[in-house]
Order: C-alpha cells, then structure tokens, then sequence
C-alpha cells in the first residue's frame, strides 16, 4: 500500500502532527451560554493513535468539530503540522457517528468515495486506484456499485471509512463511529480501525464515550473531565503495538488500565 | 418493498374497475338528462352529440393545432417556471442573509393570482403567446419555489458537515448535496406547478385570446356550437389528466433512491 507516500520523502520536523492548544469553546445562543470547553491542550505525533474519552456532554464532538475547522474555538489554537488551522483542511479527514446520514444516498458507494478526490482535482486513473485500494482496505470491493442505504449499519461505516482513506489525510478524526452498531460489528471495525493505522501509518484521533474501547484501540487515552471540560490525565497504553480482541482483553494489564480510566471519569462525574 | 407489491397491485385494479364503472354511469346520466328534459337541452347537449363532435375533431388541423399551441405554451412556461425557480430556490436556501432579506417580499407576491397580472400581460405584449407565458411562469414559479426552499431547508447538517470536511466547495455543496435533497421537493413542485400551468394556458387562450385551446373554447361558445364547445373543454381536462399522469412518471423515475430509502427505512 502506498498511500501515504507523499509524506515518505518529508523532513521530520520537530512540530507535533496535531497540537490542540488552550481550547476553549463557548456556545453563545440566544440568551444562553454553555462552556463546553474550557482548556483542552494536547498534542499528537504523527502516526499515533489517541482515544479521548470524557463523559457524555463533556464536548467530545465539539473537540473534534473544533479540530476539523468545522466549528471556530472561542480561543485557543488548532494546529496542523505547525500549521494554525481555520476551516476543513485537505489534511484531515473525518468519520461521523451517524453514518447514515454522512453518506450521500443518492450516489453508490463508489461515487461516495471519489467525490472528495473529485473535488481535490485527481486525475480519473488516481481515483480509480485510490476508491479501489481503500474499498479493499475495508473489505468492501464488491459492494462499489450498491447505493449506502443497501447495506447494513457496519458496511455503511467501513464505505464512510474507506472514504476517509482514500482522501489521505495526515490525521484521520473520529467521533464514536461505532456507537451505533451491534457488539459484534463493533469489535470487527475496531480491528479494522487498528489494521488500517498498522498498514498506512496514519494519525488518528478517536474519540470515544466507550472506556474499554479507548484502552484497546489508543496508544494513548486523553481523558477529559466533564463540563466544564479540561484534561484530566494522558494516559500511555502500553499494551503492545499488536492486539487482539481475545488476548488483548484477557491481558491483566488490560484491566488496570480500564480500572484507572474508570476511576479518573467517576472522580470527573462526582465533582460536578 | 417486494412483498407489499402484491397486495397493492390488486388494490389498485379493483380501484380502477370501480373508477372506470362509476365513470361510465356518469356518461350514462349526462345522456340521459338532457333527454329526459331534466337539463336544458339547450345549454346541456347529450353525450353522444359531444362524442361525435369529438370524432370530427380529431380530423381536424386547426383542432390539433390549437392543441399544440396550447402544448407549447405550457411547456415551455413550466420549463422556464422551473429552472428559473431552480437557481433562485438554491441560491436564496444556500445563503441564509439572502434569504432573510427576500421572506417577506416572497410572501407579498406569492399570494397575488396570476390572473390579475392579465390586463399587465395584454399591455406589455398583447393578444401573443408572451402574454400567456408570462401568467405561466408567474403562477408555476411560486409553486416550485416554495418547494425547493422547503427541500434546501431539509438537507442534513451531517451531510453539509461531512462535505465541508471533505473539501466540497459553496458550488459543489449546492450540486452534491442541496440540490439531491431538494430533488423530491422540486418534483412535487414540478407536479403541482404542471397542472396550475395548464389551468393558466387555456384561462390565458380564454380571455386574451392567444391561438391554442381555450381559444377555440372561446370560439365555440360565440358560435353557439355547444357539442364542438363541450367536446373542447373534455379536451383540456383530457390534457390536464395527461399532464399529471406525466408528472408522476418523472416523478417515479428521478427518484428511485429516495422511494427505496423510505421504504426501507
Ligand atoms: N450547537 C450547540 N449550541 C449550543 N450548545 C451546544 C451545541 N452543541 C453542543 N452544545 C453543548 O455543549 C456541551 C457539549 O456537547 P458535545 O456534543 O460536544 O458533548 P459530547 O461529549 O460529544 O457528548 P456525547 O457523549 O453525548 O456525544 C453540551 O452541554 C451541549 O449541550
Ligand atoms: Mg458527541
């Protein structure tokens, strides 16, 4: 897979991939002011896998919304490989919850997939071998021609993933992708959203409300507390760079780390 | 979906049996009152006077003719009706400040009927087809505006979010994803505006005097020929049927995906 090659030649500089820097964010409707954040600073290198987990209503969309330059931070700074970022870039990609609604249902999977390339001005041979590559990175080179709404939920979400690949992205964002399918699923993609970081290196950004999935998927779990919204811990997960859905879980560690995480969000509810 | 077809298919055929009974005892009736000397014979001339008129028609030139006028004028009034409402529907949806400043002028003009706008129409371009065009696409154009606006309004946020992630430009938004979701809403406008365009053809021909249908209507009435009036009048509702009968073609065919999305959800 050669997808991420542009980057290959790059000079590593010293600039984190993804710096979130004093965040804060402030919804101002009409008569009522919620601080959804209030200082969030974290960063990521390239090509690490970050989980944030917080409560629910700890503004974990309104991070990544934040992130993706869809929604202006009241302050703060987002930067990009050293770069500020002030709207949607070609440098990220993101994975919405509601996958049912992400997908365009009037195009087939194919055409959901190439519209961003489209719109990045690839040649028609490029985006044939990027819709092609990325629909067999998520195992759905046969479904290229159904409309979204004939698939089920977990296809659904793979063709949304396959999308995001297939735009390389240098950080790939998700917000609880996988909160709305069943267990069984949800462990599928978690293995697939592993295999595509192993295989292509790229950064991501996964948030989650979902303890266990955080400790299974991250190499490290930013937690943040709840509203008003800070960073409680960082947490390194050293669980190994391969896992595996039986062992992994099994690991003793496993459930210390889970047993931490779990500790750090009760404190984080009770102090409300 | 499959399974449902069935059932409804025999629903549908057995409905239009009825239909097509109750049909004929209302040809039956109008046949026999004027007979019976219930109706005024005078004004109400039996069926059977007005399907041979009808007959004659069809070998007519000048009846084919004015059918093709009267064609025509709807046709293309509807088209310029509909691209018009079209790209202002999507433009005024896609700019909210646009929109908040043109509201209130919308709502002051929709309302006005159409057919007041006729001694304007007669001044500006007399007894021409341009007279009955401009009627045309005044009344079909609020129709379809107001439907697409409805459908702008309806596109979802995940939608918009996710194409502005990826890239989609103020263009591509409004040809990728506003102007799909407007699509259901823009048929059924294209629906409803087809018919009203009609309705203003013939009144148009009727009162202006522009060659087409409502004309010979017109015509006929001055020459007392009330068979050949009447049979000119079924011509128009024939056509009107028609009209809706192609709408929900068009209809069924743009929007495949949209049927089986809601079927299936
Ligand atoms: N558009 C908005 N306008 C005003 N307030 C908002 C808006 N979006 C979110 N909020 C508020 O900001 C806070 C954080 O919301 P957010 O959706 O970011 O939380 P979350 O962590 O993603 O929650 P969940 O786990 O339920 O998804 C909530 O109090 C919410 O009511
Ligand atoms: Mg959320």
């Amino acid at each position: 897979m050669t997808m991420n090659d542009p980057r290959a030649g790059e000079a590593r500089s010293r600039d984190p991939m993804l710096a979130i820097r004093q965040l804060r964010k402030v919804y101002d409707g009409s008569g009522r002011t919620v601080e959804a954040i209030r200082d969030v600073t974290f960063s990521l290198d390239e090509g690490e896998l970050v989980c944030i987990v917080g409560p629910s209503g700890a503004g974990k969309t309104t991070l990544l919304r934040c992130i993706a330059g869809l929604l202006e931070p009241t302050s703060g700074e987002v930067m990009l490989a050293g770069k500020p970022i002030a709207g949607p870039s070609p440098g990220m990609a993101v994975v919405f919850q509601e996958y049912g609604r992400s997908l365009f249902p009037w195009m087939r999977v194919r055409q959901n997939v190439e519209l961003p390339l489209k719109e990045k001005g690839k040649s028609p041979e490029e985006r044939r071998r990027l819709v092609d590559e990325s629909l067999e990175a998520v195992g759905l080179r046969d479904a290229r021609e159904a409309y979204p709404w004939q698939l089920s939920g977990g296809m659904q979400q793979r063709v949304a993933i396959a999308r995001a690949i297939a735009y390389e992205p240098k950080v790939l964002l998700m917000d609880e992708p996988f909160a709305s399918v069943d267990a069984q699923t949800r462990a599928e993609l978690e293995d697939l959203v592993r295999a595509i970081w192993v295989r292509l290196g790229v950064t991501i950004v996964f948030v989650t409300h979902d303890i266990d999935e955080s400790v299974y998927l991250g190499e490290r779990v930013v937690v943040l507390s709840a509203s008003p919204t800070t960073v409680m811990q960082d947490v390194p997960i050293d669980l190994g760079s391969v896992r595996s859905q039986l062992e992994t879980r099994a690991d003793p560690r496993f459930g210390q780390l889970r047993g931490q995480i779990y500790a750090l969000i009760k404190d984080a509810k009770h102090q409300v | 979906m499959a399974p449902t077809k069935t059932p409804l298919k025999t629903v549908t055929r057995s409905a239009k049996f009825r239909g097509l009974v109750g049909f004929l005892a209302f040809l039956a009736v109008w046949e026999i009152l004027p007979v019976a000397g219930v109706l005024p014979a005078r004004y109400f001339p039996p069926f059977h006077e007005v399907l041979a008129a009808m007959a004659l028609n069809l070998a007519s030139p000048i009846f084919w003719q004015s059918v093709l006028y009267t064609t025509e004028a709807w046709f293309l009034g509807l088209t310029i009706a509909f691209v018009a409402a079209a790209l202002v529907g999507l433009i005024l949806g896609s700019i909210p400040i646009l929109w908040r400043y043109t509201e209130s002028t919308i709502e002051f003009l929709r309302p006005i009927p159409s057919v007041a706008l006729i001694p304007l129409a007669v001044l500006m371009f007399g007894i021409d087809v341009k007279s009955a065009l401009l009627l045309i696409v005044y009344a079909a154009f609020w129709q379809i505006l107001i439907q697409i606006l409805y459908g702008v309004k309806d596109v979802d946020p995940v939608a918009l979010d996710t194409a502005r992630v990826y890239g989609l430009g103020r263009w591509s938004r409004i040809r990728y994803v506003s102007w799909p979701t407007a699509l259901p809403y823009a048929i059924t406008g294209f629906r409803l505006g087809a018919s009203v365009a009609l309705v203003l053809a013939v009144t148009a021909e009727l009162v202006i005097g522009n060659p087409g249908i409502g004309h010979q209507v017109a015509l006929a009435q001055s020459a007392m020929a009330l068979p050949e009036m009447y049979s000119l009048v079924i011509t128009a509702g024939i056509m009107g049927v028609l009209v809706n009968i192609l709408a929900r073609f068009i209809e069924r065919k743009a929007l495949g995906w949209h049927q089986s999305t809601r079927s299936g959800a």
